[in-house]
C-alpha cells in the first residue's frame, strides 16, 4: 500500500499556492493572446496589452498577478488504496496554506467570521472538497479565488419546463449583471443539474478545467460555444470599458437532476483563472 | 484623450476630466477599502476628525499584497469600488475629489460626483503587479490592525486610470457598452 506523509502534502501545497499566484496555466496565457489579436476596441487591446505585461511583471519580478490572493479553493481526489501518515490531511492542507500565504508574500484576506470580520492573518481555513477515488495516487487541484469575481456569481433555481433557453438567459443575466465589476475579460463557469449544492460546485470545479479539454456531451459543448460567441456579443469589453472580449472562455458541468428541478449555478471568475495541479 | 494630471485633484482638474479620458496620475493618493471606510464612517458618526486630510482628497480603493524586501509594495491593483457605495457621498460632500476603483456605482455617488465635481477612475483589475510598478512609496497612516486594510499614503508616478464617470455624471460602462453591443 502506498503511504504518503503530511509534512510532503504541506510542502506540496505550499509551494502550489505560491506558483498559482504568480504564473497563469498555459491555456489562459494563449487565449489573452488570442484575444488581442481578435478585440475590436482599441481601448480594450491596450487593456489586454496591459493584462499581458501585468502577467510578465508578475513572472519576473515575483509580484503576485492580483493582489487578491484569493480563498484557497482545493478539490482533492484521494485514492482509496492510499494510506496518508503524520496526522490529518485537512490540517496539512490548512498549514501548506498558511505557509503558502505567510512566506510568500501573499494577501491575507480570510476572516474567522462572517459578521465578526477578524482577520485570521495566515489565510486559513481553505475551502476544501474531497473525493474518493480509485488508485492509490493523492491529486491536488488548488483554485485561489478572488471574490471581485466571486460576488457576481449566482445560483438559479429553473423549472423543468425553462429548458435550455431558460439556462442561456441565467448565463447571460448572471454576466451582464457582473459587467466591469468581475474583472472582465471573464472565465464563466457553470453547474447544469445536480442540487442546490451540487450545481455551485460543478460551476466552481468547471472553472480548473483546461480550455482545451471539451465536454463529450454534444449539447453541452455547443451550449459553450453559443454561449461564448453571445458573452462576448453584450459589448462589455475588457475591464468593462467596451470591446468584444468579455469572455476568455465557457465552461461548463452536467450531472443527473430530479424530475422537478433545474439548476443552474453560474461561477465568475476574473481573468485571472489560478488553478494548478500536483499528483502525489 | 490622454492626460497627465497632478494631485491633488481640485474642481479645476476636475471639471477638465471627460468620460473615456485616459489619464496618468503622479502625486499623493490615499488608500481604503472595506474596513477603512466603516471606520471612517463610524468615526464621523461620533463627530470625530478624519484621519486624512479629505479636502480634494484621491482615495484608491484597493489592499495590496505583502512587499517584498526593498520594494515599497505589494501587488497592488483596484478593489469593487460598489462596496463603498454606502460610504462614498459622504466622503465627496466632506471635500473628497477622486476615487479610483473597478465597477460599477449607485445613482447615489453619481449624484454625489456631480454635486461636487468630482471624478471616478477605473484603474485596471487584475493588473496588480504592473501598476504596483507605479507605486514610488507606500506608508500605512492609521488602522494598521486592519492589515492589507490598513489606510496608506501613496506616491504614485504616471499611475494610469480610466475616466468613467465625470463630473456632468457621463458613464463610461453604460456608453461603452451600447457601442459593441451586438445583441
Amino acid at each position: 500500500m502506498k503511504t504518503i506523509n503530511t509534512t510532503t502534502i504541506c510542502d506540496t501545497v505550499k509551494e502550489m499556492c505560491i506558483h498559482a499566484n504568480h504564473y497563469l496555466s498555459e491555456d489562459m496565457n494563449s487565449a489573452l493572446n488570442k484575444a488581442v489579436d481578435t478585440e475590436k476596441s482599441e481601448l480594450g487591446r491596450k487593456i489586454l496589452n496591459q493584462l499581458k505585461e501585468n502577467l510578465d511583471i508578475a513572472d519576473k519580478e515575483k509580484i503576485p498577478i492580483c493582489q487578491d490572493t484569493g480563498m484557497a479553493v482545493f478539490f482533492v481526489e484521494i485514492g482509496q488504496d492510499l494510506h496518508i501518515e503524520g496526522g490529518l490531511l485537512t490540517d496539512a492542507i490548512n498549514e501548506g496554506v498558511r505557509k503558502g500565504y505567510t512566506e510568500g508574500y501573499l494577501r491575507k484576506s480570510v476572516v474567522s467570521d462572517p459578521i465578526e470580520r477578524i482577520n485570521t492573518k495566515d489565510n486559513t481555513p481553505a475551502i476544501i472538497h474531497y473525493d474518493i477515488v480509485a488508485g492509490d495516487n493523492l491529486k491536488i487541484t488548488l483554485a485561489p479565488k478572488g471574490f471581485g469575481s466571486e460576488n457576481m456569481s449566482r445560483i438559479f433555481m429553473l423549472k423543468p419546463a425553462d429548458g435550455i433557453e431558460g439556462v442561456k438567459s441565467a448565463i447571460l443575466t448572471a454576466v451582464k449583471d457582473a459587467g466591469p465589476n468581475a474583472c472582465p475579460p471573464m472565465v464563466v463557469g457553470v453547474g447544469i443539474g445536480g442540487t442546490f449544492e451540487k450545481s455551485a460546485l460543478m460551476a466552481k470545479q468547471a472553472l480548473t478545467r483546461e480550455f482545451s479539454a471539451r465536454p463529450t456531451i454534444p449539447w453541452v459543448k455547443e451550449l459553450e460555444d453559443e454561449m461564448l460567441e453571445k458573452i462576448n456579443k453584450l459589448g462589455i469589453g475588457p475591464g468593462g470599458l467596451g470591446g468584444t472580449t468579455t469572455a476568455l472562455a465557457v465552461n461548463i458541468n452536467t450531472y443527473a437532476t430530479h424530475i422537478a428541478g433545474l439548476p443552474v449555478a453560474i461561477n465568475i471568475c476574473c481573468h485571472v483563472n489560478r488553478h494548478i495541479t500536483r499528483t502525489l | 484623450m490622454e492626460q497627465k494630471i497632478t494631485t491633488p485633484i481640485t474642481s479645476e482638474v476636475s471639471s477638465k476630466l471627460h468620460s473615456g479620458d485616459y489619464c496618468y496620475i503622479t502625486g499623493e493618493i490615499y488608500v481604503a477599502r472595506d474596513a477603512a471606510h466603516k471606520r471612517m464612517n463610524e468615526a464621523l458618526e461620533r463627530g470625530e476628525e478624519l484621519p486624512i486630510p479629505i479636502e480634494n482628497c484621491t482615495i484608491y480603493y484597493m489592499g495590496p499584497s505583502p512587499a517584498r524586501e526593498g520594494r515599497p509594495i505589494g501587488s497592488a491593483g483596484p478593489t469593487t469600488a460598489s462596496r463603498m457605495d454606502k460610504y462614498a457621498p459622504r466622503l465627496l460632500d466632506l471635500g473628497m475629489k477622486a476615487m479610483i476603483g473597478k465597477g460599477k456605482r449607485t445613482p447615489e455617488v453619481i449624484d454625489a460626483i456631480i454635486r461636487n465635481k468630482g471624478v471616478y477612475f477605473a484603474a485596471v483589475g487584475g493588473a496588480g503587479a504592473l501598476l504596483s510598478k507605479c507605486i514610488k512609496s507606500s506608508e500605512v497612516i492609521c488602522y494598521d490592525d486592519l492589515g492589507a486594510e490598513a489606510i496608506r499614503k501613496l506616491y504614485v508616478e504616471d499611475f494610469p486610470a480610466i475616466v468613467v464617470v465625470d463630473f456632468e455624471g457621463n458613464n463610461l460602462y453604460e456608453t461603452a457598452i451600447k457601442e459593441f453591443s451586438d445583441l
